[in-house]
């Protein structure tokens, strides 16, 4: 009697210890893209950092607006927020087309709500791009920065 | 690492010297490249942002953007390792 209620308990502890286990591997999601765009980020143009993510071709739309400063006294933080009137989202990637490496960011995307900000460095005047795939199609927006002191060093 | 979400939003900022090696110091040497390489975003542990940065985001890198159906109390994490290895992780309930 008392061995079989002993091993109950055991078996039932080890199912919770199991449970447990599962959901901090749930809460914890270490996993990122799989792989860093080397060849995207080390590319030192623009047309080379488009082709290296697989981008050439994107076509110009008034789907997406690129808000960022006319005149960027500070090179070093330049605000831009890409927004994207266009369904289904899956990516957008973001670069400093005049940059040492053009390509600053890349994102894939779910449940996008059509906004996403960051603050990004630009050695010179230039236009930010914004690369967005959006229902299996690529699409693109430019915006010109001025930029009074560069931001990227070298 | 401050993260906010809430009315569909969600912004991060992290601490992080984001150096892209090419800057000089004082002495005319250049700063090695130390910055970060992945973020991911989940609510409710479902990913809704995996992105990858290069030397090009600006100092303290700032990340904010919107997403479809986040109602206030649901778990938002961020986690992001840089190009050294080092790892951080915040996680907050969305208000």
């Amino acid at each position: 009697m008392n061995v079989t209620r002993r091993s109950i308990l055991k078996g039932a502890g080890g199912v919770v210890a199991l449970s447990v286990a599962v959901a901090a591997g749930l809460l914890k999601p270490t996993r990122v893209l799989a792989a860093w765009n080397e060849a995207g980020f080390n590319a030192t143009s623009l047309a080379d950092a488009l082709s290296a993510i697989g981008a050439s071709g994107a076509v110009p739309s008034p789907g997406i607006a690129i808000n960022a400063p006319d005149i960027a006294e500070n090179g070093a933080v330049v605000p831009v927020d890409v927004v994207v009137n266009l369904p289904d989202v899956e990516s957008i990637a973001i670069f400093g087309e005049k940059n040492a490496y053009p390509l600053v960011g890349q994102y894939n995307l779910n449940d996008f709500a059509g906004f996403l900000s960051m603050r990004i460095k630009m050695r010179e005047t230039s236009n930010v791009r914004a690369l967005v795939e959006a229902g299996g199609k690529r699409y693109t927006a430019t915006k010109e920065v001025k930029v009074t002191v560069g931001g990227c060093g070298g | 690492m401050r993260l906010r979400a809430g009315n569909g939003e969600i912004r991060v900022l992290i601490t992080h010297p984001s150096e892209n090696g090419l800057r000089k110091d004082g002495s005319g040497k250049l700063i090695p490249a130390h910055f970060i390489k992945f973020i991911t975003v989940a609510v409710n542990g479902k990913t809704v942002l995996e992105g990858n940065w290069g030397g090009g985001v600006s100092k303290d890198p700032f990340l904010a953007f919107k997403v479809k159906n986040m109602k206030a109390g649901d778990k938002v994490s961020v986690n992001v390792e840089d190009n050294t290895g080092e790892k951080g992780s915040v996680e907050e309930a969305a208000r």
